[in-house]
């Protein structure tokens, strides 16, 4: 199977073509070699950092900024958006608050990005 | 709030914050943050995505995150904050008109700091005919809409303009359940960051049309319909390529103009290459003892350097309060040619230089392995290698003061291709 990516691990952003296995692919438009890592980790675990808002109660706000605190897989990231669209917290929060531990046991929070 | 003050700030976003910190951490303890909004940070409150403060802070934060860091600051003491409150005028002498509930009031000061950072440029500057139905808004207000205010803008979204706002708020709609039909751009590369069109277009699937612009929007009472059509290589539609999508909305992301009104006022110069005010090395204007930093001098994409900037502003304002400015000699101005639109600073006098100085530019189209070249009445100066150089992202080089020795008149500053020996 052959496919295209960008990678971004420089502003460079090479276009990378890839063959061959997952895991060991064939990588092809590379200017250096952490296009190759780039890529394997694109095919065999992508992650996404996801940043949303929740409700908040007594802010100046009626919602408040979060973030996971690490990337989490990609294959989560419509299902982490429906369980922070649940979430409701009461003002004052801090910056670094947890509002969802462990989500679906990846061992990453959702946390609050600033004090309201 | 005093009626005098040694230095105040225009603008609480990270500009101004940046500025304030600095002047305070260089001896001055008579400061005022004018703030119009109802809390500090400006844009960076509704920037909740992250990709901010890898240079500075060495980690990837949000807007919010990076914001809080410098309220904290802030709040340490020695600086006076008010918000709600906008600035009306300023005058060469330095009185500060302003204008809050309380009614209005004029403050005097020995400096004063400009950061009011940008606005967004509208539909009427890029002029799309058809209907005027709701449901049409630049990218930043419905950035502000979704982020600070919690509702959604639209369910089915066109965006038009390939800039990072308007890709940042494409990952947005459809991570909040909308969809987002297509990002339409008139140029042929995208205007943005890269990893804006990897992280929010390709990851979300979300079409990129380069080379396409928006003919038509049609709707009664909301947006209905665009017609989308392909452009040639002088951004002029190609007909018989048109094509309707349905949708309810359209984000308009074409681009930001520094915020100058107030300088203007305050009879400060622009350069209208970059649509803000002329400044030196020292972030100081035309105008002695106004200084200007960030989004209100040119457009920075990266919040990282309007801290830098702002620092240098705050320091030198700090300087010209305390009387140590030095201003010994004549101005050398930075010309630019050969693919780089504009520098800033965009002048410097010689004797009051740091050891270093950061010159940012902007270049207008994609370059790779480039040389940027300085010169002086012929003489090179100094040569420094860029790899990729791309419109998106603003060029910086750091130059050590010992170059410019010597130089008068105009520093010219150029591409040159690596290869070339020139
Ligand atoms: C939508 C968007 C997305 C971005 N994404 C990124 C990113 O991913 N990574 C990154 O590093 N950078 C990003 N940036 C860039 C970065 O956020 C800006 O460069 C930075 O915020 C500019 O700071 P500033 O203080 O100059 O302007 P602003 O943040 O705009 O602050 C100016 C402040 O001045 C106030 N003001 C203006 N006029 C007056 C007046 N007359 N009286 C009183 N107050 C006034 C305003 O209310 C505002 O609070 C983004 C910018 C935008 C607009
Ligand atoms: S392959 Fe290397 S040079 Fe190319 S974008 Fe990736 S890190 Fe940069």
């Amino acid at each position: 199977m052959k496919s295209e990516l960008i990678c971004i691990t420089c502003p460079m952003g090479c276009r990378l073509s890839i063959s061959g296995r997952p895991d060991e692919p064939i990588v092809e438009g590379n200017k250096c070699k952490r296009g190759i890592a780039y890529a394997k980790d694109e095919l065999t675990n992508p992650i996404r950092m996801i940043c949303s808002t929740v409700k908040i109660s007594g802010g100046i706000h009626t919602i408040v900024p979060v973030k996971t605190d690490r990337a989490i897989p990609e294959k989560y990231k419509f299902q982490i958006m429906k369980l922070i669209n649940g979430v409701e917290v009461q003002s004052p929060v801090e910056m670094g608050d947890v509002v969802l531990e462990n989500v679906f046991d990846t061992g990453v929070n959702v946390v609050v990005t600033r004090n309201m | 709030m005093k009626s005098k003050y040694d230095i105040i700030v225009i603008g609480g976003g990270p500009a101004g914050l940046a500025a304030a910190v600095e002047a305070r951490e260089n001896g001055i303890n008579n400061i005022l943050v004018l703030e119009r909004d109802v809390e500090l940070g400006g844009i960076l409150q509704q920037c909740i995505h992250n990709g901010f403060g890898l240079f500075y802070f060495k980690e990837e934060l949000t807007g919010p995150e990076y914001a809080q860091r410098f309220i904290n600051k802030v709040n340490e003491g020695g600086i006076d904050i008010v918000l709600d409150t906008i600035v009306t005028s300023i005058t060469v002498d330095k009185i500060v008109s302003i204008m809050n509930t309380e009614g209005k009031r004029d403050i005097s000061a020995k400096s004063v700091i400009l950061a009011m950072g940008c606005r967004e440029r509208t539909r009427g500057s890029i002029a799309i005919p058809g209907d005027r139905p709701a449901g049409v808004f630049t990218a930043g207000t419905a950035q502000r809409y979704i982020n600070i205010e919690g509702y959604m803008v639209g369910k089915s979204v066109v965006i038009l303009g390939s800039g990072d706002i308007g890709m940042i708020m494409a990952r947005r709609i459809v991570l909040e359940g909308g969809e987002v039909k297509a990002v339409v751009a008139r140029s042929s590369f995208p205007k943005g960051l890269t990893r804006n069109v990897v992280q929010c277009l390709d990851h979300y699937d979300i079409p990129l049309l380069l080379s396409h612009n928006i003919v038509e929007i049609k709707g009664r009472e909301r947006v209905e319909r665009v017609v989308i059509a392909q452009t040639d290589e002088h951004k002029q539609v190609i007909p018989g390529t048109e094509k309707g999508y349905d949708c309810d909305t359209v984000l308009l992301s074409v681009g930001l103009i520094p915020e100058n009104e107030l300088s203007k006022l305050a009879g400060v110069d622009l350069d209208p290459k970059t649509g803000g005010p002329v400044v030196n090395e020292s972030m100081e204007t035309s105008v002695e003892g106004i200084f200007a930093c960030g989004n209100v001098v040119h457009v920075h994409d990266l919040v990282d350097f309007v801290t830098e900037e702002s620092r240098r502003a705050g320091r030198n304002a700090a300087r010209y309060v305390n009387e140590e400015f030095n201003r010994e000699g004549e101005y050398v101005s930075f010309s630019t040619s050969g693919g780089l639109t504009y520098a800033a600073p965009q002048r410097f006098r010689y004797s009051n230089l740091p050891d270093k100085l950061d010159v940012f530019m902007r270049v207008d189209k994609v370059y790779q392995d480039q040389f940027v070249i300085l010169e002086n009445e012929g003489r090179e100066l100094a040569r420094f290698k860029e790899r990729h150089l791309t419109p998106g992202e603003m060029v910086k080089i750091t130059a050590p003061k010992e170059i410019f020795t010597g130089c008068e008149g105009k520093v010219r500053i150029s591409l040159v291709p690596r290869g070339d020996k020139t």
